[in-house]
């Protein structure tokens, strides 16, 4: 048993001089495209949970839509459609840029929620207690509503970078060259698929777990600070 | 009329992949629903080692890309002597995930139930079994509603991915219906429109659930 | 001192189909405190939240201090005012609610600063110190730095209270201050309360304690379905109510 188990790892001691740089560049890219598409979806994100509470019917409309098919339509179909899908029409992307695109315009479906879900988790009497005292609604939005809305939009954005993280793998179907691509093409050249998606799992792993380690403590020091308070 | 013949056309093959798409959804559903609840009455029994077990098989298939699970199952299996069909490595690997998310699902809505009622069963002279047959789940199974119709929504769009192991659902035929037809644009939108068709029922009554609960609670 | 502090005339409000006041008209002087009590339903908080227009009347006029409050006489007719305009009404009159409303992020003083440092712009010591000012006057200053989900019911509504304070209002308005305690913490309140009518503020007072209102008010309301169905001074109304409903009302109360 211990043989084999030595045997097994003894595969990348021996690869590793070929596969390290590489796999090296590999993760550095799938970082890109985590942090791009994460700040693309908070973007995109923001604009959606302001304009479902447009008073324009058109914008509201438009908005649900949006948001209802980002999150109705798997990931790989998004790419597919940007990558492949657009090319006839005259607009093609590199591999990074579609996935950043796709999987940005996805996670804002998402997250517009999480915005949305935080500013209506404030009691509606606390917003109703600044008018009484004078402010603005402009007022109320920036001293009452957003620091409580923070804390509670902590925790859900943290889990969509996971979930963008972990996204990143599909972007080796549109043959984006990040970790899971390498992993496919070294596992084909050197007939040894085990050892490189074994290896790939591990490393998407310790990139990933950090953030749910903190995703879940902030959950915890969320649950200690505040609870709502409100008489009836 | 050629508009709806060349739907017709492309759509039909995507409409074939769309039943595998379902079956594989049902399919690992179904696992995973059923390992998710075994797992979390386990963990209810309290053994260290036992938990320890469990939360780190939850911790790696969350923290770990569906795709790469697929592919460990898919590639890698055939070296220690099991070969798999698309299908299974598919429903295997993606009720292996399931299990590990609804595992969480079911400990929390398990949790949510107030102590008090089980106390209240076992007085009345029910086992801890009774209790949980007619105390405990029936009020879970309304609590993790939701959540479930969620994961059900998101793990059918993780079939789009397991066209990567060839698997013969709806991205599978979109693809090589590309290289025959190279009807890019419109069979990729087909498609998309395919899930979204799929999805739309299933998000409708996921919201329909999340009413009933408020109601409820 | 010859306009009255308050006038309320042709009061209505309409929620969708619902007409729930229908045609009210008050008037209070500057220092007097009015109670306004009625059955669930009738009308009162409605009442009091159009003073100062957290509910938009469907018609009638609010008088602050002979200002037309919440509206603006616009060629012949009338337009409500923008949210600024109103915010700026409203840091005149203190509203304290039934639900207490503190804002759970900040401490007690905090929550009694803010409102004088980002509405009328004063710095934050000055704030600070009207803030600890306004605690001292409803017996709160040993709870300071407290956060709303430490202090009790009794205590959050004190706080309220010292919150509308601060705006060194003309005229306070209470919405079922004490609906929503523990019967043992409503004395506290119910004391500060009428601490500050001895010191002569001007109180509209919506309540369900009615030998307090009897204590504190120099006029009392009874609202029924939406009209004002008897009012007076108090020993009056409560003790000897002509009015079939009231009497009923009372009955109904005491029996409590």
């Amino acid at each position: 048993m211990i043989e084999e188990v030595q045997g097994f790892l003894q595969v990348y001691v021996e690869n590793w001089p070929d596969w390290g740089p590489q796999i090296y560049a590999a993760i550095w890219v799938t970082i890109q495209l985590t942090a791009a598409s994460f700040a693309l979806a908070i973007a995109i994100g923001l604009l959606l949970a302001l304009g479902k509470l447009s008073p324009i019917r058109l914008v509201r409309a438009f908005c649900t839509g949006y948001i209802e098919i980002a999150r109705g339509v798997p990931v790989l179909a998004i790419l597919f459609l940007l990558y492949f899908g657009l090319v006839p029409l005259g607009i093609v992307f590199d591999a990074f840029t579609a996935s950043v695109i796709g999987l940005g315009m996805g996670a804002a479906g998402y997250i517009a929620e999480v915005f949305r879900a935080g500013i209506q988790a404030i009691h509606k009497g606390q917003r109703e207690a600044a008018l009484a005292v004078g402010m603005t609604p402009a007022m109320t939005f920036r001293h009452i509503i957003l620091p409580q809305a923070f804390r509670i939009i902590l925790p859900p954005l943290l889990n969509m970078m996971i979930i963008l993280l972990k996204d990143t793998s599909i972007c080796s179907l549109i043959s984006t060259e990040e970790l899971m691509l390498r992993a496919k093409d070294l596992a084909m050249m050197s007939f040894l698929p085990m050892h490189l998606f074994l290896l790939a799992g591990v490393i998407y792993f310790f990139l990933a777990w950090p953030l749910s380690l903190a995703t879940r403590r902030v959950e915890r020091w969320m649950q200690r600070g505040r609870r709502q308070t409100f008489g009836v | 009329m050629e508009f709806l013949t060349k739907v017709a056309d492309l759509g039909g093959p995507l409409l074939l992949g769309a039943v595998t798409t379902v079956m594989i959804t049902l399919s690992a559903l179904a696992v995973a629903m059923v390992l998710g609840l075994a797992l979390a009455l386990v963990r209810l029994l309290g053994f260290r080692v036992l938990n320890g077990l469990i939360g780190t098989y939850i911790e790696v298939f969350r923290n770990t890309p569906v795709l790469a699970q697929l592919f460990i199952i898919y590639f890698s299996l055939p070296y220690i002597g099991m070969k798999i069909d698309p299908f299974t490595a598919a429903v295997i690997g993606l009720g292996l995930n399931g299990g590990a998310i609804l595992c969480e699902v079911f400990r929390s809505g398990l949790n949510a139930i107030h102590h008090g009622q089980r106390e209240a069963s076992l007085a009345v002279g029910m086992t801890p079994w009774m209790s949980l047959r007619f105390i405990i789940l029936p009020q879970t199974w309304r609590i993790t509603l939701p959540p479930l119709g969620n994961y059900a929504i998101a793990l059918l769009k993780d079939t789009a991915i397991v066209s990567a192991i060839a698997a013969p659902e709806i991205m599978f035929y979109a693809r090589n219906l590309v290289t025959s037809t190279f009807e890019t644009t419109f069979i990729y939108i087909l498609a998309a429109l395919l899930y979204f068709c799929l999805s739309f029922p299933l998000a409708r009554l996921v919201e329909r659930f999340e009413r009933q609960q408020r109601a409820w609670l | 001192m010859d306009t009255p502090l308050l006038h309320v005339e042709g009061l209505h409000k309409s929620f969708g189909a619902l007409e729930v006041l229908k045609g009210v008209d008050m008037t209070m002087e500057r220092g007097h405190k009015t109670a306004i009590i009625g059955p669930s339903g009738c009308g009162k908080s409605t009442m009091l939240r159009c003073i100062n227009y957290m509910e938009t009347p469907s018609a009638g006029h609010i008088h602050l201090d002979g200002e037309l409050f919440g509206e603006r006489q616009v060629d012949g007719g009338f337009r409500r005012m923008s949210e600024k305009e109103l915010a700026n009404q409203r840091a005149h009159v203190g509203m304290v609610f039934q639900g207490f409303y503190l804002w759970p992020h900040l401490n007690a003083r905090d929550n009694v600063a803010i409102g004088p440092m980002k509405v009328r712009g004063l710095s934050q010591a000055a704030a600070h110190e009207l803030a600890e000012a306004m605690l001292e006057k409803v017996h709160m200053s040993h709870k300071v730095e407290e956060y709303p989900e430490r202090l009790s019911g009794g205590q959050q509504q004190r706080v309220a209270i010292a919150r509308a304070l601060a705006q060194q209002p003309k005229l306070m308005l209470f919405d079922e201050p004490t609906s929503a305690l523990d019967p043992e913490l409503i004395g506290e309140v119910l004391n500060v309360i009428h601490e500050l009518a001895e010191e002569g503020r001007s109180m509209v007072l919506v309540t369900h304690e009615i030998r307090f209102a009897r204590e504190v008010a120099d006029h009392v309301i009874f609202l029924h379905d939406g009209v004002i169905v008897e009012e007076g001074p108090p020993d009056e109304l409560i003790d000897n109510p002509r009015h079939e409903r009231l009497r009923g009302f009372l009955r109904q109360i005491n029996e409590h």
